[in-house]
């Protein structure tokens, strides 16, 4: 049983929701959602592996998330729900509506003594077509995310980031060369693959990405044909190939194989120039399965939550602006956002 | 604009310096073509050189600007831009998008749009500058805010532009970089008939004029490795060479040849307009002159009179002036440019650099004296100084001498053969006899502690290669002892060590920020590196010049890391200049 750590918030104690050292803590209900230690009972939002840690005895999730989260953690107990369906834990009843983050993505809704908490995970507003579209929750207590949380991430719509994914594509294409994509293997990775233009070139996928096209497609999800990789003998194979890879493949060895290639970063980081530059990468699309700015305040807004608390990412700018417009807004300080990027590390002796 | 634009956003996604040479030179190629592009072309150079108009729009109306346009909060537009980190594209990322209208040419958004603003209220600059932002498209707003800011931080040299002009011209980049002096001068307009002069072909007696201003291929030395005790057998005795010290300043040429001046860098660079202090030493120099020596900052004392060194400041002061396009009175009073000379290449216009080091050195003296004397006998001063020889019985003994190069902000010593000629380029191997040594100080070291990592590049990339350094701010025992960074470095591991870091900067992450790892502090490294100096923007109060890795302290546990002190201890003396 996890510790109640002293609190640096003076968080009333009526909350349905505390900080404690393992993560947040529904002490009515006696669960966790998202622990970043191993708990008795682990609600998990979604599968990627900075809100989904190894360790914990029970795990409770959307139906699409389970095979993600086997696949990451191995052999664990794992309780699934559906979205909407509704769970009775100690009084405190619960249940898992759309995020709209990636496949299986929920936000956790919890009721106890007439107050509605919602615990949003990850999110965005805009539907991708590969995860169940994000649906807003009346609450009294909003958690949300705030990855994105400045006014210079307002996102271009999604259908113009496909097009310029296409159109560096086909440029590469008719170069000869192949065009390397890294995106996160769980969400941003399909979510590219479902809806570039299959009919510029073959789709090729890194190890780590592959098996999670056919844990999306299980889930009824329709995606064009992909390979992978190490299934293409000869460099020249991969001439006019869309290669998809997550970002920890970026400047590594494992690029050698694809001759002459024009490698780009999906992501929301890519927003900013710098980040781009840093990384010293061709290409920049700034395609994001988080809320931008303005989305942060339109799901804040649908919730009609008096109080808002923020977990991780730009906490700080979102909770004085909340508090400016007259919202009780406060950080609640987690760990999630770390490392996003190495859930997509493929697992040994896979490429 | 749009083609300036165009420009812009291919040179920032260049990731190569390939690969911006070839925007640049499409860019000058397409605009050469087509004299109606001409005009622009001429601001597109211009900007691209380091020019800079009058400020038209004081920061402040820009901050006022994206307030007002956003209906943000102050702090938080601020907060937006330390995340960006540029001003231009934070307000190219924050104010709403409008409508686009016409394409204004770059030509004409500067000299009817932008340069007029200077003579307007700030009312109604600010009315123009909305409307303006509203009409035009999105993908143009960051190049127009950059003209406004006139940081184009895009990672192109001057150089660079030098050789695309170069290359669409068709002539010598040396030829460019003189058709280039004066171009990129602040405030200044450039016209269609400037752009026009850049690209066009070389006229006999323009080729004249600019072979005139041509430097010679710089000889470079070698590096003494070896140890004093083997320099007898290998150099033979010290009598065969001119023993100089070595300073720590930038390589140069200084030419004059009629009336004109140049000034070069060891890169063939030409770098004259950043120097105008050296004007005066210029004009009283002979005509058909090549001096070859040191760029320094020399503030001479109020009692100066002869030609020692007195007052050679030391290299953080020159790096203020590195890269400076527009230098001002206070610059050329604070820290005035020096040239030290050490060699002699060309008197009377004719190449002297066939007679043997001691010939050249002799005819150096002479020259020096005779144009000091000159000037002295007016009263007056000029910035030149012969670099001094020093002399031993024996090697022994002048590695002696070597040992004071740190307290005196020097290097080490340089060796030159007597009967050396002045060679080109860096001669290895062969003859050892006739030839430069430099023979440095052995690096300054202390014992830091990795705290943060990013991954390096080239070579380097995707492991956790590039350090940042920390020393103790006090002893083992002090209150409130904590790690201070002070220095970064990339190089100096082996391939297997830098695997093994990787593996334990993973293992020990605490937190990341962008690229960013902070690691928990485990591992102890000794840094060498070939100068201290005081910063005032470090928070350790001290630069390092070239800190590099030279051991992994496996043995060394993180408390018995060096303090601060340990660094400030080797600042030089003379270091408060």
């Amino acid at each position: 049983m996890s510790g109640l750590a002293a609190s640096p918030l003076a968080l009333a104690p009526m909350d349905l929701i505390v900080p404690t050292d393992r993560g947040l803590y529904c002490p009515a209900g006696d669960f966790h959602v998202d622990p970043w230690r191993p708990v008795d009972r682990a609600l998990i939002t979604h599968a990627h592996s900075d809100h989904a840690r190894a360790g914990s005895d029970l795990y409770i999730c959307h139906r699409d998330t389970a095979p993600v989260l086997r696949r990451r953690l191995g052999d664990v107990t794992i309780e699934t729900v559906d979205y909407g369906a509704k769970l009775a834990r100690d009084g405190v009843e619960v249940s898992f509506h759309p995020a709209g983050h990636v496949l299986g993505s929920a936000q956790i809704r919890l009721v106890h003594r007439g107050k509605v908490w919602v615990a949003a995970g990850d999110y965005k507003l805009e539907n991708d077509g590969v995860a169940a579209a994000f649906e807003p929750q009346r609450c009294d207590v909003f958690i949300t995310e705030s990855t994105f949380g400045l006014p210079i991430y307002h996102w271009r719509a999604q259908a113009e980031n496909y097009a310029a994914i296409d159109a560096w594509w086909r440029d590469n294409a008719a170069a000869g060369r192949a065009s390397v994509l890294y995106a996160y293997a769980l969400g941003k990775a399909q979510r590219v693959i479902a809806h570039v233009d299959a009919s510029i070139g073959p789709i090729v996928c890194h190890g780590a990405v592959e098996p999670i096209n056919a844990l999306t497609r299980q889930a009824g999800i329709v995606l064009p044909p992909t390979r992978l990789v190490g299934e293409i003998q000869h460099k020249r194979g991969f001439a006019g190939a869309l290669i998809v890879a997550p970002p920890s493949a970026a400047a590594s060895p494992w690029l050698n194989r694809f001759g002459d290639y024009s490698d780009a970063l999906a992501s929301g980081w890519m927003q900013v120039r710098g980040n781009r530059r840093r990384r010293g990468l061709d290409r920049g699309f700034a395609l994001s399965d988080h809320a931008d700015w303005p989305g942060l305040l339109a799901a804040i807004e649908a919730t009609g939550a008096e109080r808002v608390l923020a977990t991780h990412g730009a906490v700080g700018p979102l909770t004085q602006y909340l508090r400016e417009k007259g919202l009780d807004a406060d950080v609640l300080p987690t760990t999630y956002g770390e490392e996003e990027a190495d859930d997509t590390s493929p697992p040994e002796g896979e490429a | 604009m749009k083609a300036f634009s165009d420009l812009y956003r291919r040179l920032d996604s260049a990731t190569s310096i390939r690969a911006k040479q070839a925007a640049l030179t499409e860019a000058f190629a397409a605009a050469k073509g087509d004299p109606t592009q001409w005009a622009s072309a001429a601001w597109m150079v211009y900007f691209l050189a380091g020019g800079k108009p009058r400020q038209t729009v004081p920061t402040r109306l820009l901050w006022r600007l994206a307030v007002e346009g956003t209906g943000l909060p102050e702090w938080l537009c601020e907060e937006c831009y330390s995340n960006v980190g540029d001003l231009a594209e934070t307000l190219s990322l924050l104010l709403p998008e409008g409508s686009a209208g016409e394409e204004v040419s770059l030509d004409r958004w500067m000299r009817e749009r932008l340069l007029p603003l200077a003579a307007l209220d700030e009312e109604e600059r600010r009315q123009r500058l909305k409307r303006w932002v509203e009409e035009l498209p999105v993908d143009q707003r960051l190049a127009f805010f950059k003209l406004i800011t006139g940081e184009l931080r895009v990672g192109v040299s001057r150089l660079q532009v030098v050789k695309a002009l170069a290359e669409v011209a068709g002539v010598d980049e040396s030829h460019m970089a003189q058709r280039m002096i004066g171009y990129a001068r602040a405030r200044r307009a450039p016209s269609a008939d400037d752009f026009e002069a850049l690209v066009g072909e070389v006229a006999h007696t323009e080729a004249e004029a600019l072979d005139a201003g041509r430097p010679y291929p710089f000889y470079l030395a070698q590096s003494w490795q070896g140890p004093v005790e083997t320099m007898q057998t290998t150099l033979g005795p010290p009598s065969d060479w001119i023993v100089e010290w070595k300073f720590d300043g930038i390589r140069a040429q200084l030419l004059k040849r009629g009336d004109d001046w140049r000034l070069w860098s060891r890169g063939e660079e030409l770098i004259s307009e950043s120097y105008p202090d050296l004007e005066p030493l210029a004009r009283a120099l002979p005509s058909g002159v090549a001096l070859d020596g040191e760029l320094v900052v020399l503030v001479p004392p109020e009692d100066y009179s002869g030609d020692s060194l007195d007052g050679l400041a030391p290299f953080a002061s020159l790096q203020q002036r590195l890269g400076r396009k527009v230098v001002s009175d206070r610059t050329m009073r604070e820290l005035p440019a020096g040239f030290v000379a050490y060699d002699l290449l060309e008197i009377e216009g004719r190449d002297i650099r066939g007679e043997p080091q001691h010939q050249r050195r002799v005819r150096l003296e002479g020259l020096v004296e005779e144009t000091l004397g000159a000037v002295r006998a007016r009263g007056d001063r000029l910035p030149l100084r012969i670099s001094p020889t020093v002399s031993a019985e024996d090697w022994t003994g002048l590695a002696v001498i070597r040992d004071q190069a740190r307290a005196l902000g020097r290097e080490g010593l340089m060796l030159k053969a007597r009967e050396g000629a002045y060679g080109v380029g860096r001669r290895k191997g062969d003859d050892r006899s006739k030839v430069w040594w430099k023979w440095k100080l052995d690096p300054m070291s202390v014992d830091a502690v990795l705290i943060y990592a990013q991954r390096g590049h080239g070579r380097r990339s995707g492991v956790y290669s590039d350090y940042t350094f920390a020393l103790w701010s006090a002893e083992e025992g002090a209150p409130d002892r904590e790690l201070v960074p002070f220095a970064k470095a990339y190089s100096g591991l082996s391939d297997a060590e830098m695997g093994e870091m990787d593996a334990i900067i993973r293992r020990t992450t605490v937190e990341t920020f962008g690229p960013v790892r902070r690691v928990k502090p485990t591992q102890v490294f000794e840094l060498g590196f070939e100068g201290v100096a005081k910063s005032n923007r470090h928070r350790s109060g001290v630069a390092v010049r070239f800190p590099r890795m030279l051991r992994w302290r496996r043995d060394k546990p993180v408390a018995e890391a060096d303090t601060l002190d340990a660094v400030r201890a080797l600042l030089p003396a003379r270091a408060e200049v």
